[in-house]
């Protein structure tokens, strides 16, 4: 049995854990749920090691342990199933599975063929049916997947944690994986499953913990329970709501999208799919969806990226735009914050100014610092920027003024249409709530803005609309006032 | 602020320290002529490593930039003195010194922007596309010299490399007025501001709608020309273009980026660095030489000098 007793875990100004307490029991699957946010993944980081400063106990088998270091939670017989992948392309099955555990001889030099058979054991066992000196590039995603189980089974882990590992996998590869879970339960293994998809959980898993702002919300048998009640648990809270769409939204279509697919020629799949969506003058349009649901791409593809994979029409203003890239875009009134401003929205070592001007210089140019200076001063000021000057380099910003130094550089070259992903991602309510008020005043202003987010309270306080998506098509549409986090979530999963 | 003058005058005090011990072991170091003899020598390799800051600070390298030297001078050299025959219009065609100068200076941007289109138009790393050019380039040099020098060429041309001007050697006119120019690009346009932002983040400046393509490409043409005209700068001193000219410069001038304080990952670099670098090891040569190192050993105390200088240079920048 693992326990998980009492655990805390703070970030600066997050209370990511609060005093939550697991079972986990030999022979069962337990299935963790939870909103983003909710604190699944630093749960599953502490338990892991991966996290070792944190209030607590964790127990194996009753007995107090001590994570120092990732290797630690191993060798107590953990293993975890990122979602993405740890597994080394260009290396071959054998190779991946022995990867820091190689079995060498007396002189140091690697024992292949035992390696290789100790590796085609555990492939039957995961049912592989592969050389095992395959290259891991060479199997598809459920298969390296597959790969990743045997590693863990090659190390006699007796508590597997899976981390949202059928996002990845088709129809097929997920029964095939239920299959082996169910052939590790009956072995007495315990099975932790972290995953959004509901069906899924009702078919596989034995016994459930819902986690709510970092507060353990309920657990129990999941034949003793709904959907809906489960839902109820993983949502319910006093949101902050907007009541109805305010005036200020002018009736005329600004941008208009027909039939938006993009190709992903990797998989065999469209990663968006027909995505038709109205966008009014001071309309600030949500957009909901799960991790891999196509927010981001959909955003990416309004504002010229991947432009080379895209079919179908965007509008503005009846005009239909043709964009081959960023550059493309802003001339057209397009602004687009990314979601990491780290490694997309910023260049971290030069100044605010300079971030600021980078989206209106011309390509060949004076500089005009004068001006340059001038315009920073104006949305540090408007903005409420909190730096010593403007001549603070970006690296320097806590995240919020981070996110504000970015929405200035992108409303400095005067767009008509805001796209933002996950406009408030890691940084404090504080400036939260700031960029919230923000938003709102732009809107009333004549900006368009589309918000993609992944967190339904913040759609549901600042939307007028909340368009949801689930595997890269319109899942749902509601109004602000019909919007609840029962639906959306109900609408994402699909 | 401070920290920004601490860490330009590192490299300086540096040189100072350098220049001081010299001085103490050697009594011809602090002569008239030999100052002047160094930085005549200098005046190539301050070209080729402005150009070359260029392109590291956007996160590249430009390895080609000797055998581009070799083959830009040649040419236009070949031309100054052979002219053209158009055997079946039985005409000749002549160039001037001006003229063949401006060819060097055109197969130097030529050569540096296909280096450019390369590696921006097919995604390649910036390592192996110069590499290619080294080979192609000294092997064109070749083909067109039949590996022999092509010598006399004229005292006019000669001036160049050899003559003084207000009493000041013209090779150090010219890279004085390179390095004027280059710091003009780097500190007062725009498009010297998008060079730094896209070594320091190429993604955020490509989502800022910074042509990042067209920036590269005129980058590593820029540092073409640069070879180019340190290829006239070595053709006019000797009197003669060797086939072998340039070999392992972009070795010296990588050397005098980086102990400048340019960060090979890109973003963060200053063209006065570059210049302050580069006297540092020309002088270091000259030292060696008066000293009568032997040429192995001057090798040695040159990497040990790049190594040092990075060493201190990495402290500084995590302080």
């Amino acid at each position: 049995m693992l326990e998980a007793i009492n655990i805390s875990k703070s970030f600066p100004g997050v209370k990511a854990l609060d005093g939550v307490s697991m079972r986990f029991q030999p022979g069962k699957v337990t299935a963790i749920l939870g909103e983003n946010g909710a604190g699944k993944s630093t749960l599953l980081k502490i338990l892991s090691g991966v996290y070792i400063d944190f209030d607590g106990e964790i127990l194996i088998c009753g007995e107090a342990k001590k994570f120092s270091k990732i290797t630690d939670s191993q060798e107590a017989g953990i293993a975890i199933i990122h979602q993405e992948l740890n597994l080394i392309a260009d290396l071959n099955i054998t190779e991946n599975l022995f990867l820091g555990n190689e079995i060498t001889n007396d002189w140091g030099v690697l024992e292949s063929k035992k390696m290789e058979k100790l590796a085609t054991e555990q492939m039957s066992k995961v049912g592989l049916d592969y050389s095992p000196k395959t290259k891991i590039k060479n199997l598809k995603i459920g298969e390296q997947q597959l790969v990743e189980i045997a590693k863990s089974l090659l190390f006699d882990a007796n508590i597997i944690f899976m981390d949202e590992p059928t996002s990845a996998l088709s129809d097929k590869e997920i029964d095939k994986l239920h299959l082996i879970i169910n052939t590790l339960r009956n072995e007495g293994k315990i099975i932790v499953y972290i995953s959004h998809k509901m069906d899924e959980l009702f078919k596989i898993a034995d016994r459930y913990e819902v986690l709510r702002d970092g507060v353990s919300i309920g657990s129990g048998e999941l034949k003793d329970i709904s959907e809906q009640e489960l839902i109820k648990m993983m949502v319910g809270r006093e949101v902050l709501k907007k009541t109805k769409a305010v005036k200020r939204i002018d009736q005329n279509v600004l941008l208009s999208v027909r039939n938006l697919s993009l190709l992903d020629s990797g998989r065999n799949k469209n990663r968006l799919q027909n995505i038709n969506l109205n966008l009014k003058k001071g309309e600030i349009l949500g957009v909901f969806g799960l991790m891999g649901a196509g927010r981001t791409e959909l955003l990416e593809s309004l504002f010229g990226l991947n432009s080379d994979k895209i079919s179908g029409e965007i509008q503005i203003d009846g005009t239909s735009l043709n964009l081959k890239s960023p550059k493309n875009a802003i001339e057209k009134g397009i602004a687009f914050l990314t979601e990491d401003r780290k490694s997309e929205g910023l260049v971290l070592e030069m100044d605010i100014g300079k971030n600021i001007s980078l989206t209106t210089l011309a390509e060949f140019d004076l500089l005009r610092p004068k001006n340059e200076n001038a315009e920073a001063e104006l949305y540090v000021k408007s903005l409420n920027i909190k730096t010593p000057t403007i001549h603070t380099l970006c690296q320097n910003l806590s995240g919020g003024n981070q996110q504000k130094v970015v929405l200035a550089k992108w409303l400095s070259t005067e767009p008509k249409i805001l796209l933002m992903d996950e406009p408030t991602r890691g940084i404090d309510i504080n400036a939260k709530n700031e960029i919230y008020k923000l938003i709102e005043k732009l809107a009333s202003e004549g900006l368009s803005i589309i918000v993609a987010s992944s967190e339904i309270p913040e759609l549901l306080a600042i939307s007028d609309r909340i368009l949801v998506m689930a595997d890269g098509k319109i899942s749902g549409e509601f109004s602000a006032e019909e919007a609840t986090e029962e639906k959306l979530l109900k609408a994402a999963i699909g | 602020m401070n920290k920004e003058i601490l860490k330009k005058s590192q490299s300086l005090i540096g040189l100072f320290i350098l220049c001081l011990l010299l001085s103490l072991l050697s009594d011809k170091f602090l002569t008239g002529t030999n100052l002047w003899n160094v930085l005549r020598q200098i005046s190539v390799n301050v070209c080729i490593s402005v150009g070359m800051t260029l392109v590291i600070i956007t996160s590249g390298i430009d390895l080609s930039v000797g055998s581009v030297l070799a083959f830009s001078s040649a040419l236009g050299v070949g031309l100054l003195k052979n002219g053209v025959e158009f055997g079946s219009f039985d005409t000749f065609m002549g160039f001037t010194v001006l003229g063949s100068i401006m060819i060097t200076l055109l197969v130097g941007l030529a050569l540096g922007l296909f280096n450019g289109w390369v590696i921006t138009k097919f995604s390649l790393p910036p390592f192996v596309a110069t590499l290619a050019m080294l080979t192609m380039a000294r092997g064109l040099t070749m083909l067109y010299t039949k590996g022999i020098p092509i010598s006399n060429l004229g005292s006019s041309f000669e001036f160049i490399g050899s003559g003084w001007f207000l009493g000041i050697p013209v090779p150090v006119w010219i890279s004085t007025f390179v390095v004027l120019i280059v710091l003009f690009i780097t500190k007062k346009t725009t498009f010297g501001r998008h060079i730094y932002a896209i070594g320091g983040n190429e993604r955020a400046a490509l989502l800022s709608g910074v042509n990042v393509s067209n920036v590269k490409w005129l980058v590593y043409g820029i540092s073409g020309v640069m070879a180019s005209i340190g290829g006239i700068l070595v053709s006019s001193r000797l009197n003669s273009a060797q086939p072998n000219a340039g070999t392992s410069y972009e070795l010296d001038s990588i050397a005098a980026v980086v102990i400048g304080g340019t960060s090979l990952s890109g973003g963060l670099g200053t063209i006065t660095g570059t210049v302050i670098g580069a006297v540092i090891i020309g002088v270091l040569n000259n030292g060696l030489v008066l000293l009568n190192v032997s040429p192995f050993w001057q090798q040695v105390v040159k990497g040990l000098v790049i190594l040092l200088a990075v060493i201190i240079d990495q402290k500084s920048k995590r302080k």
